[in-house]
């Protein structure tokens, strides 16, 4: 039986859903620090997306890929609990800075090494920028095709993929060999929940940055490789420096603005039945209503 | 070379509203930059299409006509772009920020290793001096967007690479003609000379499309909730107020995240852009990125529990009061004292 090998990428990202009072500081900046960082909510849709791969082809691997900082390998930990059989996590301080380019230039020469891949699933888009632009950047860059918004596999094969694409007012079927990159729309359903016995298995899975952090005997994982989770640096893939980070990063940011409005003279009302009549009122007979 | 150039998006066999917003923003662009502007339309059967693509001021319209072109499928438009662009070189290429825009876009910066910047809320021109290098830039696009769950406004730019590409959304920006009679002329482009074969790789098998029932983005009234509504049962009350008020039902992002109305109402920086004469704003906090979707509206109502929501500085009467209360006593005003 066919066997797919699987690539998932995914970012961990600021919870910028219900960013509260309390995670904007006096100066109207968001203090990031006290923002729960998450696993990307439609990279868990394309971790899903991968699961039901592996449910028709159990001997499918799939391999999660993130690139981050070093902290970014908890969401590897959680991908393991849900069913990925691998996780890479790509870091170092020549990637920091990058724009959406260079970081799909990093993950594109990280995909490389993986090799012989099949298919590569990913969220549409991350919650902390909204691009859209990575997944196909990244494809463009393996020079591969590419289906955006995705929603539903319609129809697996061993050689060719139908896809269920979500369109602004409707929905597209369309079909690709592999290899092909898949972007996962937010549509799509949800991520099936951790598995209780991976999560026993994997809930000390570490890099090796974090194991030395915490000293203790880092060099080894004993008898227990599956712990372990790669990581890896510039120096692990082939890639052209001048591409990666700041410096391949050919948007920059001129300037950020704090927002202040022009507070308007606003009426404040009560919610009594007077003050909407009188409200009401003013807006009939200046006829915004009526 | 080095001009202007907008992507001219088909939907339905229809130009998109977003394409010619985008051409009135590139013509004023083209104007400042003292350089040509340019349009780019790839599909079947194009024919026609120059009379209505010219009177936005537009100087060459490139034509790839070929049915292999219709439907829109990533790789050939990919293709006709980069290479396009690899021959004309212009500075600054624009496209709307839609599932076609936002497929596009990032296929071809990627080609081309060129700067993007997605959902853009203003487009300027200005110079930009780098200090570390010693360099002045001139006459740079400045491309305008809130950032980081928007609560700041950042500027991006491209000071090496280009063209500097944008995507921008839907009703952003205003769309106008420049004159009529205004006259460009056409270049069709050999389709096979820039798209090869096995671009065709990836097949549509079927599509549906339905004309979209809601319109938003022309009503005079848009009552719109946020997560205060606190449920789907919850926004009937707007769409009864709606009703009744000839409006339609708006929504921000975390409404529509949480599944209160469909994503089709969400209104904001990754939503529709309204400039309604009234705007309700029931138990919507007030992040940038709503904001930025609805600011230009005549009258702004809120109707909030918090007293300090940051909606409330920039609306013109605000309504401490639960959602579930008021809207129920403007439902009865408006039919006690309306024919």
């Amino acid at each position: 039986m066919k066997s797919f090998r699987i690539v998932v990428l995914a970012k961990q990202v600021p919870d910028t859903r219900n960013v509260g009072k309390d995670a904007m500081k006096a100066d109207g900046t968001v203090n990031r620090a006290i923002l729960p960082a998450i696993f990307n909510p439609e990279d868990l849709h394309a971790l899903e997306q991968a699961l039901c791969i592996k449910d028709r082809f159990p001997d499918s691997t799939i391999t999660l890929l993130t690139m981050g900082p070093v902290r970014a390998a908890e969401i590897l930990r959680e991908g393991f609990y849900r069913g990925a059989d691998d996780g890479i996590l790509l870091t170092d301080r020549a990637f920091a800075g990058s724009d959406t380019l260079a970081t799909s230039y990093a993950l594109s020469c990280a995909i490389r090494k993986i090799k012989n891949f099949d298919i590569i699933v990913c969220g549409r888009q991350a919650i902390d920028g909204d691009t859209a632009q990575v997944g196909p950047q990244v494809a463009e860059k393996l020079g591969i095709p590419q289906i955006t918004y995705a929603e539903e596999i319609v129809s697996l094969t061993e050689n060719k993929i139908q896809i269920k694409r979500r369109l602004e007012r409707g929905v597209e079927i369309v079909e690709s060999s592999f290899p092909v990159l898949i972007t996962v729309n937010n549509s799509a359903p949800h991520c099936r929940p951790r598995n209780a016995k991976r999560l026993m298995k994997y809930k000390h899975a570490s890099t090796l940055s974090k194991r030395q952090e915490s000293e203790e005997d880092y060099l080894s994982t004993g008898n227990h490789a599956h712990l372990n989770i790669k990581e890896w640096g510039v120096v692990d893939i082939e890639c052209d420096h001048a591409q990666l980070g700041l410096g391949g990063s050919p948007t920059k940011v001129k300037k950020v603005d704090n927002i202040v409005f022009q507070s308007k003279e606003s009426r404040r009302l009560d919610d009594f039945d007077d003050d909407i009549n009188v409200l009401m009122k003013e807006l009939i007979t200046s006829h915004i209503i009526g | 070379m080095n001009n202007v150039i907008v992507y001219c998006e088909l939907d339905e066999g229809k130009i998109a509203d977003v394409s010619f917003e985008l051409l009135t923003k590139g013509r004023s662009l083209a104007n400042q930059l003292n350089c040509q502007l340019e349009a780019l339309l790839l599909g079947n059967n194009l024919k026609g299409f120059e009379k209505e693509i010219f009177p936005y001021g537009v100087d060459t319209l490139y034509l790839a006509d070929d049915n292999r072109l219709s439907p829109y499928s990533t790789l050939p438009h990919t293709s006709v772009m980069v290479n396009l662009f690899k021959e004309e070189k212009p500075q600054i290429a624009l496209m709307g920020a839609t599932t076609i825009g936002r497929d596009l876009g990032p296929r071809v910066s990627s080609a081309l290793k060129s700067g993007l910047t997605a959902d853009c809320t203003e487009l300027e021109i200005g110079d930009h001096e780098d200090k570390k290098l010693n360099k002045v830039y001139k006459s740079l696009l400045y491309q305008i967007r809130p950032a980081f769950g928007g609560n700041i406004i950042a500027t991006i730019i491209n000071p090496d690479c280009r063209p500097q590409m944008a995507t921008v959304r839907e009703g952003v920006m205003k769309k106008e003609i420049t004159d009529a009679n205004y006259k460009g002329k056409i270049v069709n482009l050999d389709v096979s000379k820039y798209v090869d074969e096995t671009a065709f790789i990836v097949k549509v098998i079927e599509r549906h499309i339905e004309q979209s029932k809601i319109d938003i983005k022309n009503s005079p009234v848009v009552v719109s909730g946020g997560f205060g509504v606190g449920s789907a049962a919850n926004f009937k009350l707007l769409f009864n107020l709606a009703a009744l008020l000839g409006g339609e039902v708006g929504a921000s992002r975390a409404a529509v995240d949480a599944g209160y109305v469909e994503h089709e109402r969400q209104i904001g920086q990754t939503g529709v852009t309204v400039r309604p004469k009234l705007y309700i704003a029931c138990g919507i906090s007030g992040q940038i990125q709503h904001l930025a979707g609805m600011l230009e509206s005549s009258i702004i109502i809120s109707i909030n529990s918090d007293p300090n929501a940051p909606i409330n500085k920039i609306a013109n009467y605000v309504i401490v009061g639960k959602v579930e209360n008021v809207i129920p006593k403007m439902i009865r005003y408006y039919k006690e004292n309306t024919k």
